[in-house]
């Protein structure tokens, strides 16, 4: 059969078992939007931004775990993209980029729109690819998703010059083996580093496993489950690893690191043995890494061989797909229990429980730690949660437990403010059944503001929570506690979000008070369509408990208990 | 550490010999801040293989994290730090020197017989110095050509080959032959 490269797109993306693609057109793309129109199973969803189609393709990946897919004009379109990129790649979110490219004979001319995307993307791909022969297109396509996919995965851009869009080919899918010969992903451990894992955590007196992405990517939640469980042995979590056990078990000390729970932190700090699972000792996580987890011996599995002693040197590195490995670790973990560890760690979280926010009284002004912890309330913590960065990402990592993997998305790695918003918009279109709330900032709203019309456009049923503290509130934070104060840039002029909504045509509601919140959980769900809710908070608050960037990771900065003096 | 107690480790590396590959590769160095002290590349035996031979500067980073980093480059085939077992490696430099008097030449002559050292090239004025050996005694023998005047160097940096049965080889062939990726004649980068 013969088709163009625009054609053979639209045809690869089928039997890859896209269903949505999220895109701007442009004229380097064209002949692509063009053979769109003899595709209208692959529905494709016009953003304002290109930011914005990255970010929807990694909430819709995340959300989904299958692969999100942008589509992209040359030059400022591709640009565009990069951030969203940039994000997918530290957080390991499989999408797949299709940029349009000038012409192959222009390429180098500095043609219009034209820019060196591959070169740009290089360092923030898993791979790319420019396209220089339609033949290859069809291999390149399927190679893309596979690695995008597989191993760690990661986002993937193929560079489509049009007149390569617009060539003709004879269209043969390459079914079979995709041969990559540098591409070899590990898969499980060898016997001795089986062994020499089991006999660290065979021998433990006071053990904690750190979960992290990894788990839930793999898929190795009841792996995880079984390991704690039968050892006996307390869980923490990374932001991104949450969802890998239920928040409320038993064992799970919740958030590790920055602003993790406390409990955690000293747990980590006091451990005889740290058993990372699928997460890889990020700077936010470990605090200073010369004090980090001192007494601890460490086990590390991680599917990228890389991540293995790059921060922390580690006892038993292994490389391998974790539910493997697990599997691999099981039959010899022995039934023990720790009861003196748990109790300890028990203790630990009595005295977080007496410096809860929660326990102050509710005065005048709303907490946006009520905001959170009510939200999670009234959605019987069962809510797909899509944050932006910032306090209430963190706010929301320590007061909305999270039961199931998958149900909260957030970047985590490369810190993305405007993320929440399309990352919410294409979560929604992976989970349509599910209920999803964006919850963002005043300040990353405003960044990505602009998909309000896509999700207008797309009647997506999303419920887009706005914490208003008229702050860029993390950064004002570390002013207070770094700059003596000085809230340079941060105070925040926003304009009024309710109206803002009416002009896009999306019913709205402001909470000012905590009765409000019931309410505004009941508004949300009587609509079918994009609504937004502004939830005025306090705007001084402070993010509980913090280790200062390159502080011991017990050395946290920690909320007095009522009755105690403010530490200044 | 300082520069001078750092140790230096080979990597040889396959990959693939298609546009791009060594952007890729070192655009991995200089994102992950390892130092490079000298990058080779030139194609193999087979069509489809380039092989590299990266020294780098052992104080800042250490060969295993480098390895593991080059192996998540989709396009490198194999890797091995040929540095830690025994091995042959070599390093060539032209070298032009002045020859415009008969001490200089002799100097040349009685050099060219204790290094493995060629004078490729002799004029009135400027002599051509070939020397290709281990990168340590082109390096000795640069200190003994220095005082008869060096004007110009040029080093194609080392490259190295495990000894005996170690063999680092791959029968790759690519899946995509097509027009572009068929002419593996020029080296593109």
């Amino acid at each position: 059969m013969l088709l163009t490269g625009a054609e053979i797109i639209m045809e690869c993306l089928l039997r890859e078992g896209v269903e949505v693609m999220f895109g701007y057109p442009g004229g380097a793309i064209l002949p692509t939007y063009d053979a769109m129109t003899k595709y209208p199973q692959l529905h494709h969803v016009l953003v304002r931004h290109e930011q914005g189609a990255a970010h929807m393709a990694d909430g819709y990946a995340r959300a989904t775990g299958r692969v999100g897919v942008a589509i992209a004009t040359s030059g400022p379109g591709a640009t565009n993209l990069v951030t969203g990129i940039a994000t997918a790649m530290m957080d390991s979110s499989p999408i797949v980029c299709i940029t349009g490219q000038v012409t192959r004979g222009a390429i180098g001319s500095d043609a219009f729109q034209e820019t060196d995307v591959t070169g740009v993307t290089l360092p923030i791909t898993k791979h790319n690819y420019l396209v220089d022969d339609v033949a290859d297109l069809a291999y390149i396509i399927r190679e893309a998703f596979h690695i995008a996919r597989t191993g760690r995965p990661g986002p993937v851009l193929i560079d489509v010059p049009k007149d390569v869009q617009n060539a003709q080919t004879e269209f043969i899918y390459p079914e079979g083996e995709i041969r990559l010969p540098g591409y070899r992903p590990p898969t499980q451990a060898n016997q001795e580093e089986v062994s020499a894992a089991l006999e660290l955590i065979n021998s433990a007196q006071r053990p904690i496993i750190l979960a992290g992405h990894g788990i839930t990517m793999a898929g190795a939640m009841s792996e995880l489950r079984e390991l704690a469980e039968r050892a006996q042995i307390p869980v923490s979590l990374t932001l991104l690893g949450k969802g890998a056990i239920p928040e409320n078990h038993p064992l799970v000390t919740r958030m590790m690191g920055m602003h993790g729970e406390a409990a955690s932190n000293y747990a980590i700090q006091e451990a005889d043995l740290i058993i990372a699972l699928g997460m890889r000792f990020d700077d936010r996580v470990t605090g200073n890494i010369k004090t980090y987890a001192p007494n601890a011996r460490k086990i590390h599995v991680d599917i990228d061989a890389s991540e293995l002693n790059k921060n922390v040197k580690v006892d038993v590195g292994i490389a391998g797909d974790v539910k493997t490995v697990l599997r691999q670790f099981l039959p010899g973990v022995k039934t023990t229990q720790h009861p003196q560890w748990i109790a300890r760690i028990r203790d630990w979280q009595e005295d977080s429980n007496e410096r809860d926010v929660l326990q102050v009284g509710t005065e005048s002004k709303l907490l946006s730690a009520q905001v959170i912890n009510d939200l999670w309330h009234f959605t019987e913590g069962n809510a797909v949660t899509i944050t932006d960065v910032g306090q209430h990402q963190m706010v929301e990592a320590q007061y909305y437990p999270h039961q199931r993997p998958s149900t909260l998305i957030t970047s985590g790695g490369l810190g993305t403010m405007g993320f929440g918003l399309p990352a919410a918009i294409g979560a929604k279109f992976g989970k349509p059944d599910e209920e999803v709330w964006a919850i963002v900032g005043d300040g990353g709203f405003q960044m990505t503001l602009c998909e309000l019309a896509t999700a207008v456009q797309e009647n997506v049923n999303i419920n887009i929570a706005i914490i208003n503290n008229a702050f860029l509130g993390m950064v004002r934070q570390w002013q207070e506690f770094f700059y003596e104060e000085r809230y340079h840039a941060t105070p925040m002029i926003s304009p009024d979000f309710c109206k803002l909504a009416e002009a896009y045509g999306i019913p709205s509601m402001r909470v000012t008070n905590r009765e409000q919140m019931e309410e505004s959980v009941q508004f949300a769900r009587s609509i079918n369509g994009p609504k937004l809710i502004e939830y005025v908070v306090e705007k001084e608050e402070i993010v509980y408990p913090m280790v200062p960037a390159g502080a011991d990771l017990h050395n946290m900065i920690r909320r007095p208990k009522p009755g105690e003096e403010v530490k200044s | 550490m300082s520069e001078q107690s750092s140790e230096k480790f080979t990597i040889a590396a396959l990959v693939e010999n298609k546009p791009g590959v060594l952007n890729r590769v070192a655009s991995l160095f200089r994102r992950r801040n390892f130092n490079m002290d000298s990058l080779t590349v030139g194609r193999t035996h087979r069509p489809f293989v380039s092989r590299m031979t990266i020294v780098v500067d052992g104080a800042r980073t250490d060969a295993r994290r480098i390895a593991t980093n080059l192996y998540k480059l989709v396009n490198v085939i194999d890797v091995k730090v040929v540095s830690q077992e025994p091995h042959v490696s070599r390093d060539l430099a032209l070298i032009k020197v002045r020859s415009d008097d008969a001490d200089s030449r002799n100097a040349l002559t009685l050099l060219c017989e204790r290094y493995p050292a060629r004078i490729v090239d002799i004029g009135a004025k400027y002599a051509i110095v070939e020397i290709t050996a281990p990168e340590d005694v082109v390096e000795a023998m640069i200190r003994e050509l220095d005082p008869i005047g060096i004007v110009e160097m040029v080093r194609t940096g080392v490259v190295a080959m495990g000894r005996g049965t170690r063999i680092l080889d791959t029968e790759y062939v690519p899946q995509l032959i097509s027009s572009n990726n068929g002419n593996h004649q020029a080296y593109s980068v």
